[in-house]
Protein backbone atom coordinates (compact mmCIF):
# COMPACT_ATOMS: atom_id res chain seq x y z
CA UNK A 1 0.00 0.00 0.00
CA UNK A 2 1.30 3.38 -0.97
CA UNK A 3 0.64 6.09 1.55
CA UNK A 4 2.00 9.50 1.42
CA UNK A 5 1.42 12.84 3.06
CA UNK A 6 3.57 14.53 0.45
CA UNK A 7 2.59 14.81 -3.13
CA UNK A 8 5.08 12.76 -5.15
CA UNK A 9 4.94 14.87 -8.27
CA UNK A 10 7.69 12.95 -10.03
CA UNK A 11 5.68 9.72 -9.59
CA UNK A 12 2.58 11.46 -10.86
CA UNK A 13 4.32 12.78 -13.94
CA UNK A 14 4.96 9.22 -15.09
CA UNK A 15 2.21 8.31 -17.50
CA UNK A 16 2.22 4.51 -17.18
CA UNK A 17 -0.99 2.99 -15.90
CA UNK A 18 -2.83 6.30 -15.72
CA UNK A 19 -6.41 6.63 -16.82
CA UNK A 20 -5.58 8.95 -19.71
CA UNK A 21 -2.99 6.70 -21.34
CA UNK A 22 -5.63 4.07 -22.04
CA UNK A 23 -8.13 4.41 -24.81
CA UNK A 24 -11.72 3.94 -23.70
CA UNK A 25 -14.85 3.45 -25.81
CA UNK A 26 -15.19 6.12 -28.48
CA UNK A 27 -11.98 7.72 -27.29
CA UNK A 28 -11.58 9.56 -30.59
CA UNK A 29 -14.50 11.88 -29.83
CA UNK A 30 -14.83 11.46 -26.05
CA UNK A 31 -11.78 12.44 -23.99
CA UNK A 32 -13.09 11.44 -20.62
CA UNK A 33 -16.15 10.73 -18.53
CA UNK A 34 -16.43 11.92 -14.97
CA UNK A 35 -18.96 11.29 -12.21
CA UNK A 36 -18.97 12.91 -8.82
CA UNK A 37 -21.18 12.44 -5.78
CA UNK A 38 -21.56 15.22 -3.21
CA UNK A 39 -21.99 14.15 0.42
CA UNK A 40 -21.96 15.83 3.82
CA UNK A 41 -21.59 14.43 7.30
CA UNK A 42 -24.62 14.52 9.54
CA UNK A 43 -24.40 16.93 12.45
CA UNK A 44 -21.52 19.04 11.10
CA UNK A 45 -22.03 22.37 9.39
CA UNK A 46 -21.14 22.55 5.71
CA UNK A 47 -17.49 23.54 5.06
CA UNK A 48 -18.29 27.17 4.25
CA UNK A 49 -19.73 27.67 7.73
CA UNK A 50 -17.85 25.14 9.83
CA UNK A 51 -15.14 25.89 12.38
CA UNK A 52 -11.53 24.90 11.70
CA UNK A 53 -11.70 22.10 14.28
CA UNK A 54 -14.88 20.71 12.70
CA UNK A 55 -13.17 20.66 9.32
CA UNK A 56 -10.12 18.92 10.64
CA UNK A 57 -12.43 16.35 12.26
CA UNK A 58 -14.01 15.79 8.84
CA UNK A 59 -10.51 15.28 7.37
CA UNK A 60 -9.67 12.67 9.98
CA UNK A 61 -12.93 10.83 9.53
CA UNK A 62 -12.54 10.77 5.76
CA UNK A 63 -8.95 9.59 6.10
CA UNK A 64 -10.01 6.74 8.39
CA UNK A 65 -13.02 5.83 6.25
CA UNK A 66 -10.81 5.62 3.15
CA UNK A 67 -8.83 2.78 4.77
CA UNK A 68 -11.71 0.40 4.10
CA UNK A 69 -12.29 1.42 0.50
CA UNK A 70 -11.12 -1.15 -2.07
CA UNK A 71 -10.70 1.36 -4.88
CA UNK A 72 -8.41 3.41 -2.63
CA UNK A 73 -6.12 0.60 -1.47
CA UNK A 74 -3.18 2.34 -3.13
CA UNK A 75 -3.86 5.89 -2.24
CA UNK A 76 -2.28 9.22 -1.58
CA UNK A 77 -3.66 11.65 0.96
CA UNK A 78 -2.79 15.28 0.46
CA UNK A 79 -3.83 18.04 2.83
CA UNK A 80 -4.15 21.26 0.83
CA UNK A 81 -2.12 23.10 3.46
CA UNK A 82 0.90 20.99 2.50
CA UNK A 83 0.82 22.18 -1.09
CA UNK A 84 2.34 25.17 -2.81
CA UNK A 85 0.61 27.19 -5.51
CA UNK A 86 2.21 25.20 -8.33
CA UNK A 87 1.26 21.81 -6.89
CA UNK A 88 -2.33 22.93 -6.42
CA UNK A 89 -2.45 24.17 -9.98
CA UNK A 90 -1.01 20.82 -11.08
CA UNK A 91 -3.80 18.85 -9.38
CA UNK A 92 -6.35 21.21 -10.91
CA UNK A 93 -4.91 20.69 -14.40
CA UNK A 94 -5.00 17.00 -13.69
CA UNK A 95 -8.79 17.22 -13.00
CA UNK A 96 -8.20 15.81 -9.51
CA UNK A 97 -9.35 18.89 -7.63
CA UNK A 98 -11.68 21.77 -8.40
CA UNK A 99 -10.78 25.41 -8.70
CA UNK A 100 -12.49 26.03 -5.34
CA UNK A 101 -10.36 23.49 -3.54
CA UNK A 102 -7.19 24.62 -5.31
CA UNK A 103 -7.73 28.17 -4.08
CA UNK A 104 -9.04 27.32 -0.62
CA UNK A 105 -7.02 28.38 2.40
CA UNK A 106 -8.84 26.10 4.81
CA UNK A 107 -8.66 22.49 5.87
CA UNK A 108 -9.25 20.90 2.50
CA UNK A 109 -7.71 17.72 1.21
CA UNK A 110 -7.60 15.11 -1.47
CA UNK A 111 -7.39 11.33 -1.38
CA UNK A 112 -6.76 9.66 -4.73
CA UNK A 113 -5.88 6.31 -6.22
CA UNK A 114 -2.55 5.45 -7.84
CA UNK A 115 -4.00 5.49 -11.37
CA UNK A 116 -5.77 8.79 -10.54
CA UNK A 117 -9.02 7.20 -11.70
CA UNK A 118 -10.87 7.80 -8.42
CA UNK A 119 -10.54 10.47 -5.78
CA UNK A 120 -12.24 12.03 -2.81
CA UNK A 121 -12.12 15.78 -2.30
CA UNK A 122 -12.53 16.75 1.33
CA UNK A 123 -13.96 20.03 2.59
CA UNK A 124 -14.49 21.56 -0.77
CA UNK A 125 -17.96 23.09 -1.02
CA UNK A 126 -19.26 19.89 0.61
CA UNK A 127 -17.51 17.71 3.19
CA UNK A 128 -16.93 14.93 0.71
CA UNK A 129 -16.95 14.76 -3.06
CA UNK A 130 -16.36 11.35 -4.51
CA UNK A 131 -15.05 11.35 -8.08
CA UNK A 132 -14.45 8.75 -10.74
CA UNK A 133 -12.70 9.57 -13.99
CA UNK A 134 -12.35 7.26 -16.98
CA UNK A 135 -11.13 7.60 -20.55
CA UNK A 136 -13.67 7.61 -23.35
CA UNK A 137 -17.40 7.25 -22.94
CA UNK A 138 -18.03 5.26 -19.73
CA UNK A 139 -20.91 6.79 -17.81
CA UNK A 140 -22.16 3.65 -16.10
CA UNK A 141 -18.67 2.47 -15.22
CA UNK A 142 -17.87 5.83 -13.64
CA UNK A 143 -21.10 5.89 -11.67
CA UNK A 144 -20.55 2.33 -10.44
CA UNK A 145 -17.06 3.22 -9.24
CA UNK A 146 -18.21 6.37 -7.43
CA UNK A 147 -21.28 4.63 -6.03
CA UNK A 148 -19.24 1.75 -4.66
CA UNK A 149 -16.91 4.16 -2.92
CA UNK A 150 -19.96 5.90 -1.46
CA UNK A 151 -21.29 2.56 -0.16
CA UNK A 152 -17.98 1.78 1.48
CA UNK A 153 -17.47 5.23 3.00
CA UNK A 154 -20.99 5.06 4.36
CA UNK A 155 -19.94 2.22 6.66
CA UNK A 156 -18.20 4.79 8.83
CA UNK A 157 -19.60 8.12 7.64
CA UNK A 158 -23.19 9.01 8.42
CA UNK A 159 -24.40 11.26 5.62
CA UNK A 160 -26.77 14.19 6.01
CA UNK A 161 -29.91 12.94 4.29
CA UNK A 162 -33.59 13.76 4.34
CA UNK A 163 -36.47 11.73 2.93
CA UNK A 164 -37.75 14.79 1.22
CA UNK A 165 -34.62 16.35 -0.27
CA UNK A 166 -32.22 13.41 -0.38
CA UNK A 167 -28.51 13.98 0.20
CA UNK A 168 -28.16 17.49 1.59
CA UNK A 169 -25.53 19.69 -0.06
CA UNK A 170 -24.23 23.19 0.49
CA UNK A 171 -25.64 24.33 -2.83
CA UNK A 172 -29.27 23.51 -3.64
CA UNK A 173 -28.27 22.82 -7.24
CA UNK A 174 -26.68 19.55 -6.06
CA UNK A 175 -29.24 18.41 -3.50
CA UNK A 176 -30.97 15.05 -3.97
CA UNK A 177 -28.67 12.58 -5.63
CA UNK A 178 -25.61 14.83 -5.36
CA UNK A 179 -24.72 13.37 -8.74
CA UNK A 180 -22.95 15.30 -11.45
CA UNK A 181 -21.94 13.32 -14.50
CA UNK A 182 -19.96 15.02 -17.21
CA UNK A 183 -18.54 13.99 -20.52
CA UNK A 184 -15.72 15.83 -22.27
CA UNK A 185 -16.37 15.78 -26.01
CA UNK A 186 -14.27 16.78 -28.98
CA UNK A 187 -16.59 18.07 -31.72
CA UNK A 188 -14.42 19.74 -34.38
CA UNK A 189 -16.53 18.71 -37.38
CA UNK A 190 -19.66 20.30 -35.92
CA UNK A 191 -17.65 23.47 -35.30
CA UNK A 192 -16.18 23.53 -38.81
CA UNK A 193 -19.55 22.94 -40.44
CA UNK A 194 -20.99 25.71 -38.23
CA UNK A 195 -23.67 23.44 -36.80
CA UNK A 196 -22.37 23.50 -33.25
CA UNK A 197 -24.40 26.45 -31.96
CA UNK A 198 -27.68 24.97 -33.03
CA UNK A 199 -26.82 21.52 -31.70
CA UNK A 200 -25.67 22.82 -28.33
CA UNK A 201 -28.68 25.05 -27.83
CA UNK A 202 -30.76 21.89 -28.12
CA UNK A 203 -28.61 20.33 -25.37
CA UNK A 204 -29.25 23.16 -22.94
CA UNK A 205 -32.95 22.97 -23.62
CA UNK A 206 -33.17 19.44 -22.23
CA UNK A 207 -31.70 20.46 -18.89
CA UNK A 208 -28.03 19.72 -19.53
CA UNK A 209 -25.15 22.16 -19.15
CA UNK A 210 -22.40 22.90 -21.66
CA UNK A 211 -19.03 24.15 -20.51
CA UNK A 212 -15.45 24.51 -21.71
CA UNK A 213 -12.39 22.32 -21.15
CA UNK A 214 -11.81 23.09 -17.50
CA UNK A 215 -15.40 23.01 -16.33
CA UNK A 216 -17.52 25.71 -14.81
CA UNK A 217 -17.02 29.20 -16.16
CA UNK A 218 -14.27 28.34 -18.60
CA UNK A 219 -13.99 29.08 -22.31
CA UNK A 220 -14.35 26.61 -25.07
CA UNK A 221 -10.86 25.79 -26.32
CA UNK A 222 -9.83 23.41 -29.07
CA UNK A 223 -13.42 22.38 -29.84
CA UNK A 224 -13.71 20.59 -26.50
CA UNK A 225 -17.10 20.70 -24.84
CA UNK A 226 -18.08 19.41 -21.45
CA UNK A 227 -21.69 18.26 -21.21
CA UNK A 228 -23.21 17.50 -17.80
CA UNK A 229 -26.52 16.88 -16.07
CA UNK A 230 -27.99 19.64 -13.94
CA UNK A 231 -31.01 18.00 -12.38
CA UNK A 232 -30.29 16.18 -9.12
CA UNK A 233 -33.72 16.22 -7.50
CA UNK A 234 -36.82 14.26 -8.52
CA UNK A 235 -34.91 12.03 -10.90
CA UNK A 236 -33.20 8.73 -10.09
CA UNK A 237 -29.47 8.38 -10.73
CA UNK A 238 -30.06 5.82 -13.47
CA UNK A 239 -32.49 8.15 -15.23
CA UNK A 240 -30.12 11.12 -15.08
CA UNK A 241 -27.34 8.99 -16.55
CA UNK A 242 -29.62 7.64 -19.24
CA UNK A 243 -30.77 11.11 -20.27
CA UNK A 244 -27.19 12.29 -20.52
CA UNK A 245 -26.14 9.19 -22.41
CA UNK A 246 -28.91 9.60 -24.98
CA UNK A 247 -27.97 13.19 -25.68
CA UNK A 248 -24.25 12.38 -25.93
CA UNK A 249 -24.99 9.52 -28.36
CA UNK A 250 -26.97 11.91 -30.48
CA UNK A 251 -24.20 14.51 -30.43
CA UNK A 252 -21.70 11.84 -31.50
CA UNK A 253 -24.01 10.89 -34.34
CA UNK A 254 -24.25 14.51 -35.48
CA UNK A 255 -20.47 14.82 -35.25
CA UNK A 256 -20.09 11.69 -37.37
CA UNK A 257 -22.43 13.10 -40.00
CA UNK A 258 -20.54 16.40 -40.01
CA UNK A 259 -17.30 14.46 -40.55
CA UNK A 260 -18.92 12.85 -43.57
CA UNK A 261 -19.82 16.27 -44.94
CA UNK A 262 -16.26 17.51 -44.45
CA UNK A 263 -14.79 14.50 -46.21
CA UNK A 264 -17.20 14.87 -49.08
CA UNK A 265 -17.03 18.63 -49.57
CA UNK A 266 -13.64 19.70 -48.31
CA UNK A 267 -11.29 16.71 -48.05
CA UNK A 268 -8.24 18.53 -49.41
CA UNK A 269 -8.67 21.60 -47.24
CA UNK A 270 -9.15 19.45 -44.13
CA UNK A 271 -6.16 17.25 -44.88
CA UNK A 272 -4.09 20.34 -45.45
CA UNK A 273 -5.25 21.83 -42.15
CA UNK A 274 -4.42 18.65 -40.26
CA UNK A 275 -0.97 18.21 -41.76
CA UNK A 276 -0.10 21.88 -41.27
CA UNK A 277 -1.10 21.49 -37.62
CA UNK A 278 1.10 18.41 -37.43
CA UNK A 279 3.99 20.34 -38.96
CA UNK A 280 3.71 23.29 -36.58
CA UNK A 281 3.20 21.17 -33.48
CA UNK A 282 6.18 18.96 -34.35
CA UNK A 283 8.60 21.72 -35.26
CA UNK A 284 7.65 25.00 -33.60
CA UNK A 285 10.00 26.48 -31.02
CA UNK A 286 7.43 28.65 -29.27
CA UNK A 287 3.89 27.53 -28.54
CA UNK A 288 1.25 29.20 -26.40
CA UNK A 289 -1.15 26.99 -24.53
CA UNK A 290 -4.02 28.10 -26.72
CA UNK A 291 -2.15 27.41 -29.94
CA UNK A 292 -1.04 23.98 -28.78
CA UNK A 293 -4.60 23.00 -27.85
CA UNK A 294 -5.90 24.25 -31.21
CA UNK A 295 -3.27 22.31 -33.16
CA UNK A 296 -3.81 19.15 -31.14
CA UNK A 297 -7.52 19.50 -31.86
CA UNK A 298 -6.88 19.62 -35.61
CA UNK A 299 -4.74 16.48 -35.43
CA UNK A 300 -7.42 14.66 -33.45
CA UNK A 301 -9.83 15.54 -36.22
CA UNK A 302 -7.42 14.00 -38.74
CA UNK A 303 -7.32 10.80 -36.68
CA UNK A 304 -11.11 10.54 -36.57
CA UNK A 305 -11.24 11.09 -40.33
CA UNK A 306 -8.98 8.07 -40.77
CA UNK A 307 -5.92 9.99 -41.95
CA UNK A 308 -2.65 8.10 -41.66
CA UNK A 309 0.77 8.87 -40.16
CA UNK A 310 -0.66 10.70 -37.18
CA UNK A 311 0.21 10.11 -33.52
CA UNK A 312 -2.06 7.96 -31.34
CA UNK A 313 -4.95 9.52 -29.41
CA UNK A 314 -3.19 8.68 -26.14
CA UNK A 315 -0.16 10.75 -27.18
CA UNK A 316 -2.39 13.70 -27.98
CA UNK A 317 -4.13 13.36 -24.63
CA UNK A 318 -0.75 13.54 -23.00
CA UNK A 319 0.23 16.58 -25.06
CA UNK A 320 -2.97 18.32 -23.96
CA UNK A 321 -2.53 17.46 -20.30
CA UNK A 322 1.21 18.00 -19.96
CA UNK A 323 1.48 21.24 -21.89
CA UNK A 324 -0.49 23.07 -19.21
CA UNK A 325 1.45 25.64 -17.17
CA UNK A 326 1.91 23.81 -13.85
CA UNK A 327 2.76 20.54 -15.58
CA UNK A 328 5.49 22.26 -17.59
CA UNK A 329 6.97 23.96 -14.56
CA UNK A 330 6.99 20.79 -12.49
CA UNK A 331 8.56 18.83 -15.35
CA UNK A 332 11.21 21.53 -15.66
CA UNK A 333 11.49 21.68 -11.88
CA UNK A 334 11.58 25.48 -11.91
CA UNK A 335 9.20 28.41 -12.09
CA UNK A 336 8.80 29.88 -15.55
CA UNK A 337 7.12 32.96 -16.95
CA UNK A 338 4.83 32.81 -19.96
CA UNK A 339 7.60 33.28 -22.54
CA UNK A 340 9.77 30.62 -20.93
CA UNK A 341 6.81 28.27 -20.77
CA UNK A 342 6.05 28.77 -24.46
CA UNK A 343 9.58 27.67 -25.33
CA UNK A 344 9.55 24.74 -22.90
CA UNK A 345 6.10 23.65 -24.11
CA UNK A 346 7.23 23.59 -27.73
CA UNK A 347 10.30 21.59 -26.76
CA UNK A 348 8.28 19.08 -24.77
CA UNK A 349 5.77 18.56 -27.58
CA UNK A 350 8.54 18.27 -30.19
CA UNK A 351 10.22 15.52 -28.27
CA UNK A 352 6.94 13.80 -27.43
CA UNK A 353 5.88 13.71 -31.08
CA UNK A 354 9.29 12.81 -32.46
CA UNK A 355 9.16 9.34 -33.92
CA UNK A 356 5.46 8.85 -33.18
CA UNK A 357 4.39 9.72 -36.71
CA UNK A 358 5.42 11.42 -39.89
CA UNK A 359 6.83 14.35 -37.96
CA UNK B 1 -61.76 18.91 22.35
CA UNK B 2 -64.60 19.18 19.82
CA UNK B 3 -64.09 20.19 16.21
CA UNK B 4 -64.36 23.96 15.82
CA UNK B 5 -66.11 23.60 12.49
CA UNK B 6 -68.85 21.00 13.01
CA UNK B 7 -68.79 21.03 16.82
CA UNK B 8 -69.66 17.34 16.89
CA UNK B 9 -66.69 15.16 16.20
CA UNK B 10 -63.48 15.07 18.24
CA UNK B 11 -60.82 17.45 16.90
CA UNK B 12 -57.78 15.45 15.82
CA UNK B 13 -56.15 17.86 13.39
CA UNK B 14 -54.56 20.92 14.93
CA UNK B 15 -53.60 23.62 12.51
CA UNK B 16 -51.35 26.56 13.27
CA UNK B 17 -51.33 29.31 10.70
CA UNK B 18 -48.89 32.17 10.44
CA UNK B 19 -50.13 35.13 8.49
CA UNK B 20 -48.68 38.63 8.73
CA UNK B 21 -46.74 37.55 11.80
CA UNK B 22 -49.96 36.63 13.67
CA UNK B 23 -50.46 33.03 14.67
CA UNK B 24 -53.93 31.55 14.64
CA UNK B 25 -54.92 28.06 15.74
CA UNK B 26 -57.60 25.81 14.34
CA UNK B 27 -58.80 22.48 15.77
CA UNK B 28 -60.69 20.24 13.36
CA UNK B 29 -61.99 16.73 12.97
CA UNK B 30 -60.64 14.69 10.07
CA UNK B 31 -63.73 15.21 7.94
CA UNK B 32 -63.81 18.99 8.30
CA UNK B 33 -60.03 19.21 7.87
CA UNK B 34 -60.38 17.35 4.60
CA UNK B 35 -63.19 19.64 3.50
CA UNK B 36 -61.11 22.71 4.29
CA UNK B 37 -58.30 21.45 2.07
CA UNK B 38 -55.92 20.12 4.71
CA UNK B 39 -56.19 16.61 3.31
CA UNK B 40 -52.50 16.03 2.85
CA UNK B 41 -52.07 16.73 6.56
CA UNK B 42 -54.76 14.24 7.41
CA UNK B 43 -52.93 11.63 5.39
CA UNK B 44 -49.56 12.25 6.87
CA UNK B 45 -51.10 12.52 10.31
CA UNK B 46 -47.95 12.77 12.34
CA UNK B 47 -46.37 15.80 10.72
CA UNK B 48 -44.44 18.19 12.88
CA UNK B 49 -45.71 21.71 13.38
CA UNK B 50 -42.80 23.04 11.34
CA UNK B 51 -43.62 20.94 8.32
CA UNK B 52 -47.32 21.81 8.64
CA UNK B 53 -46.38 25.46 8.49
CA UNK B 54 -44.27 24.79 5.45
CA UNK B 55 -47.10 22.89 3.82
CA UNK B 56 -49.55 25.69 4.46
CA UNK B 57 -47.24 28.45 3.38
CA UNK B 58 -46.84 26.60 0.11
CA UNK B 59 -50.43 25.66 -0.45
CA UNK B 60 -52.39 28.48 1.12
CA UNK B 61 -50.07 31.39 0.40
CA UNK B 62 -48.63 30.65 -3.01
CA UNK B 63 -47.42 34.25 -3.24
CA UNK B 64 -44.66 33.19 -0.84
CA UNK B 65 -43.75 34.21 2.66
CA UNK B 66 -43.80 37.95 3.15
CA UNK B 67 -40.77 37.94 5.39
CA UNK B 68 -38.49 36.15 2.97
CA UNK B 69 -34.87 37.01 3.53
CA UNK B 70 -35.10 37.74 7.23
CA UNK B 71 -35.44 34.14 8.31
CA UNK B 72 -32.46 32.67 10.09
CA UNK B 73 -31.42 29.01 10.44
CA UNK B 74 -32.04 27.91 14.01
CA UNK B 75 -29.02 25.61 13.90
CA UNK B 76 -26.15 27.43 12.20
CA UNK B 77 -27.49 30.99 12.32
CA UNK B 78 -27.23 31.57 8.57
CA UNK B 79 -29.59 34.28 7.40
CA UNK B 80 -31.62 33.63 4.30
CA UNK B 81 -30.36 36.92 2.88
CA UNK B 82 -26.78 35.60 3.21
CA UNK B 83 -27.77 32.48 1.32
CA UNK B 84 -29.20 34.62 -1.46
CA UNK B 85 -25.83 36.36 -1.75
CA UNK B 86 -23.58 33.29 -1.68
CA UNK B 87 -25.89 30.56 -2.98
CA UNK B 88 -24.52 28.28 -0.25
CA UNK B 89 -26.43 26.93 2.72
CA UNK B 90 -24.79 26.60 6.12
CA UNK B 91 -25.91 23.21 7.39
CA UNK B 92 -28.39 20.38 6.93
CA UNK B 93 -30.95 22.19 9.11
CA UNK B 94 -31.07 25.11 6.65
CA UNK B 95 -33.07 22.77 4.40
CA UNK B 96 -35.67 22.42 7.15
CA UNK B 97 -35.75 26.03 8.27
CA UNK B 98 -35.70 27.56 4.78
CA UNK B 99 -37.87 24.83 3.27
CA UNK B 100 -40.56 27.22 2.06
CA UNK B 101 -38.23 29.45 0.09
CA UNK B 102 -35.97 26.62 -1.00
CA UNK B 103 -38.85 24.67 -2.48
CA UNK B 104 -39.52 27.54 -4.86
CA UNK B 105 -35.89 27.52 -5.90
CA UNK B 106 -35.71 23.73 -6.17
CA UNK B 107 -38.82 23.61 -8.29
CA UNK B 108 -37.30 26.14 -10.65
CA UNK B 109 -33.87 24.48 -10.81
CA UNK B 110 -34.84 20.81 -10.78
CA UNK B 111 -38.51 20.86 -11.67
CA UNK B 112 -39.15 18.86 -8.51
CA UNK B 113 -39.08 19.17 -4.74
CA UNK B 114 -38.81 15.50 -3.82
CA UNK B 115 -35.87 13.10 -3.86
CA UNK B 116 -36.43 9.76 -5.56
CA UNK B 117 -32.89 8.42 -5.87
CA UNK B 118 -30.48 6.52 -3.68
CA UNK B 119 -30.69 6.62 0.11
CA UNK B 120 -27.95 5.67 2.57
CA UNK B 121 -27.90 1.91 3.31
CA UNK B 122 -29.06 2.01 6.89
CA UNK B 123 -31.77 4.49 6.05
CA UNK B 124 -32.36 3.18 2.57
CA UNK B 125 -34.69 0.40 3.68
CA UNK B 126 -36.59 2.64 6.06
CA UNK B 127 -36.83 5.28 3.37
CA UNK B 128 -38.23 2.71 0.96
CA UNK B 129 -40.73 1.53 3.58
CA UNK B 130 -41.95 5.05 4.21
CA UNK B 131 -42.38 5.45 0.47
CA UNK B 132 -44.45 2.25 0.35
CA UNK B 133 -46.56 3.30 3.33
CA UNK B 134 -47.27 6.58 1.59
CA UNK B 135 -48.37 4.68 -1.52
CA UNK B 136 -50.62 2.41 0.57
CA UNK B 137 -52.20 5.46 2.18
CA UNK B 138 -53.08 6.76 -1.26
CA UNK B 139 -54.49 3.38 -2.24
CA UNK B 140 -56.49 3.31 0.97
CA UNK B 141 -58.02 6.66 0.21
CA UNK B 142 -59.06 5.51 -3.24
CA UNK B 143 -60.58 2.34 -1.74
CA UNK B 144 -62.60 4.42 0.72
CA UNK B 145 -63.80 6.69 -2.07
CA UNK B 146 -64.98 3.67 -4.01
CA UNK B 147 -66.56 2.29 -0.83
CA UNK B 148 -64.47 -0.88 -1.02
CA UNK B 149 -64.40 -1.26 2.72
CA UNK B 150 -63.02 -4.77 2.85
CA UNK B 151 -60.06 -3.77 0.75
CA UNK B 152 -59.69 -0.61 2.83
CA UNK B 153 -59.56 -2.62 6.05
CA UNK B 154 -56.96 -4.89 4.56
CA UNK B 155 -54.88 -1.92 3.43
CA UNK B 156 -55.20 -0.32 6.87
CA UNK B 157 -53.89 -3.51 8.47
CA UNK B 158 -50.96 -3.61 6.09
CA UNK B 159 -50.15 0.02 6.80
CA UNK B 160 -50.31 -0.61 10.54
CA UNK B 161 -48.09 -3.66 10.27
CA UNK B 162 -45.53 -1.79 8.17
CA UNK B 163 -45.59 1.17 10.49
CA UNK B 164 -45.06 -1.06 13.52
CA UNK B 165 -42.19 -2.79 11.76
CA UNK B 166 -40.70 0.56 10.84
CA UNK B 167 -41.08 1.94 14.36
CA UNK B 168 -39.37 -1.13 15.80
CA UNK B 169 -36.40 -0.73 13.46
CA UNK B 170 -36.07 3.00 13.59
CA UNK B 171 -36.50 3.22 17.37
CA UNK B 172 -35.52 -0.16 18.78
CA UNK B 173 -36.76 -0.64 22.36
CA UNK B 174 -33.95 0.11 24.78
CA UNK B 175 -34.78 -2.99 26.80
CA UNK B 176 -33.45 -5.13 24.03
CA UNK B 177 -29.95 -3.80 24.67
CA UNK B 178 -30.02 -4.18 28.46
CA UNK B 179 -28.54 -7.45 29.49
CA UNK B 180 -28.62 -7.18 33.27
CA UNK B 181 -32.41 -6.91 33.44
CA UNK B 182 -32.23 -4.06 35.98
CA UNK B 183 -35.01 -2.23 34.27
CA UNK B 184 -38.45 -2.37 35.81
CA UNK B 185 -40.27 -2.19 32.52
CA UNK B 186 -38.81 -5.45 31.27
CA UNK B 187 -40.37 -7.28 28.38
CA UNK B 188 -42.02 -9.75 30.77
CA UNK B 189 -43.98 -7.07 32.61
Amino acid sequence: MTRSERLQVSDMLATDGKWFSGEGPQADAVLSTRVRLARNLRGIRFPGRALAEELSAVMHRAENAAVGVRELTDRTLVPMTSLGVLERQFLLERHLISYDLASSEGQGGLIFSLDEGVGVMINEEDHVRIQALKPGFQLDECYQAANQIDDQLEASMEWAFSDEFGYLTACPTNVGTGLRASVLLHLPALVLTKKIKKVLSGVTQVGLAVRGFYGEGTDVLGNFFQISNQITLGEKEAQALLNLERVIRQLLEYEEKARGVLLKDAREQIEDKVMRAMGVLSHAHLLSSEEAIGLASAIRLGITLGMEDLPAIGVLNEVLLYSQPAHLQLMADREMNTAERNAYRAGFIRSRLAGTAAA
Amino acid sequence: MKCESCGVAEATIHVKEVKNDAISELHLCEKCAREKGYHSMVEKGKLSIASQLVWMAENLYPEGPARMGTVQCSECGLRYSEFLKTGRLGCASCYRDFAVQLKQILRRVHGSVRHVGKAPGKEGQQFERRRQIQALHEELERAVEREEYEKAAELRDRIRAMEAEGAAEEHPPEEAHVSGGEREDSLDA
